[in-house]
């Protein structure tokens, strides 16, 4: 699709001549996944998790509409429904702990294969399409993750619920409204479940089809490489199948060991005892904390403990953790140095580990009552995330000197297995296009 | 523009967060109860481990203690009769047992409420009909139900031993409320429950074993393990199934991806 290299396809039976003259799938198929598709034959590990983060959603997917056949959203018998599939229905133990422990991998997938992007600039031209995609498809699964949490009615889904609705309600003048009308009353019950499970079971569908564009938009420039430096010629690519179908299928097959070891021996180690007591409006757990994978978002959310600028503390709080997730739509643009893989941007390079270590500070901040010096820790995690995106990178991305590229991927292949000598070229030559001027 | 536009939103934020974080913060009391406060002893359970399987005996010794000592004020609403079967009790004897027990019914007669002896379908009865009886009955406490409990507190099965053998006297400076007890394995050290075990030999177990009080604790904590997770063991057979089968499916799906791509990664002409 992407390549004028890329090898076409010929059907060879009758039937697939037939087929391919009337609904072309093969054709469509042997393009996306198969031997149609030219990859980078120097793709690292790190882009195996695309593909097992798909896979992650179809095990949810799976498990979740048969979980939905027993599973009852009426505030009276949720909680009972989920341990009778625990209890009575057949395996159904398994598949609930599949659903529950699947929700953590997938997610645990994303923040990888989201890092990877920032870590090899797989967000730059041309690939901003697809890189906003990505953020619409991780938006997208917060939302199902939290109310599918909801839906098992347990103390920590009705206090989550709660606590994550009231940001509705810091919105200036209308916030009550807005509040009332998506709970469906004046705090979590009947008709905010029901609701949460229907919506639960839409969003994955929806998810499933922004991954079909993000797919999409992917074919079109291809696949990034860890050298960041864009396909030259055949010399520097593979077909998808078999090369890639073989090592995604290796990657899935430890991925998924590590998945079973969570499901059958550690099934509840990710979760929350809290949410084995049945929901109760009346009686407040000490400490509410959402999943492991929301906490840096509920670091930032808690960051902020004074009003300023006459703005609330709670409303600057709700507008920092949606403006955290809104900023990374902007990327692309603030990050103008047109070399993509920090391989070769050695500052840029030191700020991104720092990133990845402030998210996990904000992720433990997020987990810990609100006690010094645990408020303070969260709030300068919180400054320096801002920071990052914001001010940082655009003022690297114009004074950093960044490394001389390979000439192409080819090169630095033979250099990796010492067949070919290094000869670096200066400048942004096989980078990004650069910015135009503003 | 939207670099100086992310750099101005940056800089709010910034500002807002260091301006929070340079603020003084009230002077704080450290927590008396945190200070009192018992984490449970670690104890070595037979149903532990990737290949743990419970101890049919002590299960049946454990829904003894339940059934003589606890269920005088907790449910099990959870569990069915029928599900006694996994302690290792035959058909005839968890009738037996159901029997035993009285079930809400309705009278087939005049349609009033009543009650039947329990059949092995139905579940454990209910001790109170309601919260508000509960309370009543138990001058203002709500004895919770057991069938989850060692999924519903942190580090489960040690913390039940632990709790219901852990009552000691209070610490000199420490005030028990009237009507509550000392206990610092529980989260506020002052518990409403009595001791339950009050001395070795409280019970005497049918298959002989001296019913100390550590004893009847453990075996407790391994029946309410069962209680809250009654499939543990085909979790963890089928777990390790599960993980044999993908070990060498990864294996061979190692195997072919080097093969797959032994022309790229060793180019013969160099």
């Amino acid at each position: 699709m992407s390549f004028p290299w890329a090898k076409t396809y010929e059907p060879t039976t009758e039937f697939g001549k037939y087929m391919d003259s009337r609904l072309p799938l093969p054709r469509f198929v042997y393009g996306a996944l198969g031997g149609g598709y030219p990859t980078p034959k120097n793709l690292n590990y790190f882009y195996n998790f695309g593909v097992l983060a798909g896979v992650a959603l179809v095990i949810q997917i799976i498990t979740g509409v048969v979980l939905g056949m027993h599973y009852a959203a009426n505030t009276g018998i949720a909680f009972d429904s989920v341990e009778h599939i625990m209890r009575d229905v057949n395996s159904g133990w398994m598949l609930r702990y599949m659903h529950a422990v699947g929700a953590s991998f997938f997610f645990a997938v994303v923040y990888v294969h989201i890092f990877r992007g920032l870590y090899y600039g797989s967000y730059k031209p041309p690939r901003e399409v697809l890189w906003l995609l990505g953020l619409v498809i991780f938006l997208l699964m917060m939302a199902t993750a939290f109310m599918g949490y909801v839906l098992v009615w347990g103390q920590m889904s009705f206090w989550g619920a709660t606590v994550i609705t009231n940001l509705f309600s810091a919105v200036p003048i209308v916030g009550d409204a807005i509040h009332t009308w998506l709970l469906g009353g004046f705090s979590p019950d009947n008709a905010t479940l029901n609701r949460f499970f229907s919506l639960h079971y839409l969003l994955p569908f929806i998810i499933f089809g922004v991954i079909i564009l993000h797919v999409w938009a992917l074919h079109i420039p291809g696949s990034n490489n860890p050298t960041g430096v864009e396909v030259k010629g055949p010399q520097d690519t593979v077909p998808f199948h078999p090369y890639y179908t073989a090592k995604d299928f290796f990657g899935l097959g430890v991925y998924l060991t590590l998945f079973a070891v969570v499901v059958f021996f550690l099934p509840n180690a990710l979760g929350e005892v809290d949410n084995y007591i049945p929901a109760n409006p009346l009686s407040t757990p000490t400490h509410i904390v959402p999943e492991w994978y929301l906490l840096p978002f509920y670091a930032i959310l808690k960051a902020f403990t004074t009003d300023f600028l006459f703005i609330p503390a709670k409303l600057w709080g709700v507008l920092a953790m949606l403006s955290a997730i809104v900023l990374l739509f902007f990327l692309p643009w603030l990050d103008t140095s047109p070399v993509r893989s920090n391989k070769y941007r050695p500052l840029n390079r030191i700020f991104f580990w720092v990133l990845v270590a402030d998210c996990v500070l904000l992720g433990v901040c997020g987990g810990k009552l609100a006690v010094e010096p645990w408020v303070r820790i969260g709030q300068l995690a919180s400054a320096y995330y801002f920071a990052h995106f914001l001010i940082i990178i655009p003022l690297i991305a114009r004074f950093e000197k960044t490394l001389p590229l390979p000439s192409s991927i080819s090169e630095s292949v033979l250099a990796k297995y010492g067949t070919a000598p290094a000869s670096g070229t200066a400048g942004n030559y096989g980078g990004a296009a650069p910015q135009p001027a503003e | 523009m939207v670099r100086l536009g992310a750099l101005g939103v940056g800089l709010l934020f910034v500002i807002a967060l260091l301006w929070g974080a340079v603020q003084p913060r009230e002077a704080v009391t450290p927590d008396p109860v945190a200070a009192l406060h018992k984490h449970p002893i670690e104890i070595a359970w037979t149903q532990d481990g990737a290949f743990g399987k419970f101890d049919r005996k002590q299960m049946q010794r454990g829904f003894q203690v339940y059934k003589e000592i606890c269920s005088a004020c907790h449910s099990i609403h959870r569990v069915a009769f029928r599900d006694l079967a996994a302690l290792g009790f035959s058909a005839p004897e968890i009738k037996a047992i159901a029997a035993g027990y009285d079930v809400p019914s309705i009278d087939d007669k005049t349609g009033e409420v009543s009650t039947r002896k329990g059949l092995a379908s139905d579940k454990f009865p209910l001790i109170y009909p309601n919260e508000i009886a509960a309370r009543a009955a138990q001058n203002g406490a709500l004895p919770p139900d057991l069938s989850l409990i060692t999924k519903a507190r942190e580090d489960g099965p040690n913390y039940v031993h632990s709790l219901i053998t852990g009552y000691a006297d209070a610490p000199a400076n420490w005030k028990v409320p009237d009507g509550l007890y000392y206990n610092p394995y529980f989260k506020s050290v002052n518990i409403a429950m009595p001791p339950p075990l009050a001395a070795d030999d409280q019970i005497t177990y049918v298959d002989g074993t001296k019913a100390t009080k550590d004893q009847m604790a453990r075996d407790v904590a391994t029946f309410l393990t069962w209680t809250a997770e009654p499939k543990l063991e085909a979790r963890k057979e089928t777990g390790v199934a599960a993980i044999i089968f993908l070990l060498v499916m990864t294996g061979l799906g190692y195997l072919s991806y080097r093969k797959v791509w032994s022309d790229i990664k060793r180019p013969k002409t160099a």
